[in-house]
């Protein structure tokens, strides 16, 4: 997993999502990561539900709000199941 | 007489009747009656049984997790441990944990943490008891991601320029509590002393042990 990702801006249906709607779609960085937990998504189908990567992955305020950032580095942390993540490669 | 002339709505004592609340039952109410009566007909659980639960719920309180946090001030073993594996080390200690995945975060002279979950409201109870009811309330949970020094302020919790805050939305399987700094003007209390300076508030992370006069 790269050090820096992107939320997936995935507007799936159903329940129990553990993507919250003010992180899809933004950059961040991975604090750490927690281990293989039951997807939620199925779950709460009662389906089979696979095993997947949890991630701590941290935001700046800057990045979740913009100019409208309280303190531009502030930061957040969540979780973030791997299947919502998406790697970026740049080295910059 | 408390007062010159009766008034049918107060009682005896001068305060208004409470209204009964025996109104009809929520879709969500009924079903959990009918689980449980069910669950009591077949032989899997006993209505003791599921009282003793309840009241062992209702046993948990902030205590567990000051206790934790005034050994973690005190013993610097024990406080890597926390830091490593939060709930090994609150087992340690003996407090029930369950499967509850735990991470203790760290305030120091430059980083102030603090506790949401935006979702729904997954807090540390088998550390901290029951959440406070604005802990539930959209207007923490939306609010504290985006302005966190505001609430904070509102909290009585002015923080200085140079901390940085750390904001953590519980959105799956981790539980987290903020291990506060512990406060100038301790040096030499017991463990004892020092867990009664630390608040739930303080382990949510929107208030910090208060320092003594």
């Amino acid at each position: 997993m790269a050090e820096r990702v992107r939320v997936r801006a995935w507007a799936p249906p159903g329940l129990h999502v553990r993507t919250p709607w003010y992180l899809r779609g933004r950059v961040g960085e991975i604090e750490r990561e927690l281990g293989l937990f039951a997807n939620p998504e199925q779950l709460a189908y009662g389906l089979p539900a696979r095993r997947l990567r949890l991630y701590r992955v941290r935001f700046t305020m800057a990045e979740l709000w913009g100019p409208r950032a309280e303190r531009p580095d502030d930061v957040l942390e969540a979780e973030i199941f791997e299947h919502w993540l998406e790697p970026l490669d740049d080295a910059s | 007489m408390p007062h010159d002339h009766p008034h049918e709505h107060l009682s005896p004592s001068g305060h208004p009747y409470r209204p009964d609340q025996d109104g009809p039952l929520t879709a969500a109410q009924a079903l959990e009656i009918a689980v449980r009566e069910l669950l009591i007909e077949k032989g899997v659980l006993t209505a003791r049984e599921i009282a003793d639960a309840i009241a062992r719920m209702d046993a948990r309180s902030p205590a567990a997790g000051a206790r934790v946090v005034a050994r973690a001030w005190t013993d610097p073993a024990f406080k890597a441990r926390l830091l490593a594996d939060a709930s090994a080390a609150a087992r340690e200690m003996g407090c029930d944990i369950d499967a509850l995945r735990l991470i203790a975060v760290e305030n120091d002279e430059t980083t102030h943490n603090v506790v949401v979950c935006t979702l729904c409201s997954c807090y540390p109870r088998n550390l901290l008891g029951l959440p406070p009811d604005w802990y539930k309330q959209r207007a923490y949970r939306s609010r504290v991601v985006a302005e966190p020094r505001k609430v904070l302020a509102e909290f009585g919790l002015e923080l200085p320029a140079h901390v940085r805050i750390r904001v953590h939305d519980s959105t799956a399987d981790m539980r987290y509590f903020v291990l506060p700094a512990r406060p100038a003007g301790t040096e030499g209390w017991d463990e004892e002393r020092l867990a009664a300076l630390v608040t739930r508030d303080c382990m949510i992370g929107v208030a910090v042990p208060q320092a003594p006069k």
